[in-house]
């Protein structure tokens, strides 16, 4: 998988893209975000409030119970502010 | 016929209300949005999801022509660093009649507000904070859902 990170989610994991194999047992974005959240540092304090975190697979917003794929680009980013 | 674009320069209203102008034309409606300088704001710096962004707003587009019988839509949404005063945002909707113009071009600002990634860092003196999405923007859009 393809991760990119936008706005302050970026700011706080220190890093706007990064790719990571599919985690054993990470079917559906929420449990990449507990996942991510477990790395700790950056990522803990990035998806501590799961609340305030918004979610795209392959430039579609998605929702947290959608499932991955290992070739999924999935974004994480706050609720958008355009306009 | 639709254009997109987003960009780090300026545009032109004028020169972009021209280029949507056809013969059968007989009404433009266009909002503009800038930079509010209140509450000691220095600036403001924007920023998107390449590809995604576009994506979402022909998505709305193409929408807005299923409601609306449109002859032509430019979007324009700047991004970087902008000062006060200056211009974000271009929708400008071309029909028949001022109706469809009106109506789809607050159809699609109020769907680019909820949907299109983009988000703003303001800057007050030498303090960044990013701006929280707002209620009453989610409130717009819900109105165009009960619509056909």
């Amino acid at each position: 998988m393809k991760l990119l990170y936008f706005a302050w989610v970026r700011q706080k994991t220190g890093r706007g893209e990064e790719d990571m194999a599919l985690p054993a047992g990470v079917k559906t974005v929420g449990e990449l975000i507990a996942h991510l959240r477990g790395r700790g540092h950056g990522y803990a304090d990035a998806f501590s409030d799961p609340n305030r975190i918004r979610a795209a697979i392959n430039q579609e917003h998605a929702r947290f119970d959608a499932a991955l794929r290992d070739e999924d680009e999935i974004a994480f980013f706050p609720p958008v502010t355009g306009g | 016929m639709s254009t997109i674009r987003i960009q780090r320069e300026d545009f032109d209203i004028a020169a972009e209300c021209d280029a949507l102008r056809h013969g059968n034309t007989g009404a433009i409606a266009t909002f503009t949005g800038s930079v509010r300088g209140d509450g000691g704001l220095t600036a403001m710096t924007l920023e998107h999801y390449p590809g995604m962004t576009e994506r979402e707003i022909a998505r709305h587009v193409s929408e807005a022509e299923k409601r609306w019988p449109l002859l032509g839509v430019t979007i324009i949404h700047r991004i970087g660093r902008l000062l006060p005063g200056e211009r974000i945002v271009l929708v400008a909707v071309a029909a028949s009649h001022r109706a469809a113009a009106f109506e789809a071009c607050e159809f699609l600002m109020d769907y680019l507000k909820t949907s299109a990634p983009f988000w703003k860092e303001e800057e007050r003196g030498g303090a960044l904070n990013w701006v929280d999405a707002k209620a009453s923007d989610d409130a717009a859009v819900e109105k165009w859902k009960s619509k056909t």
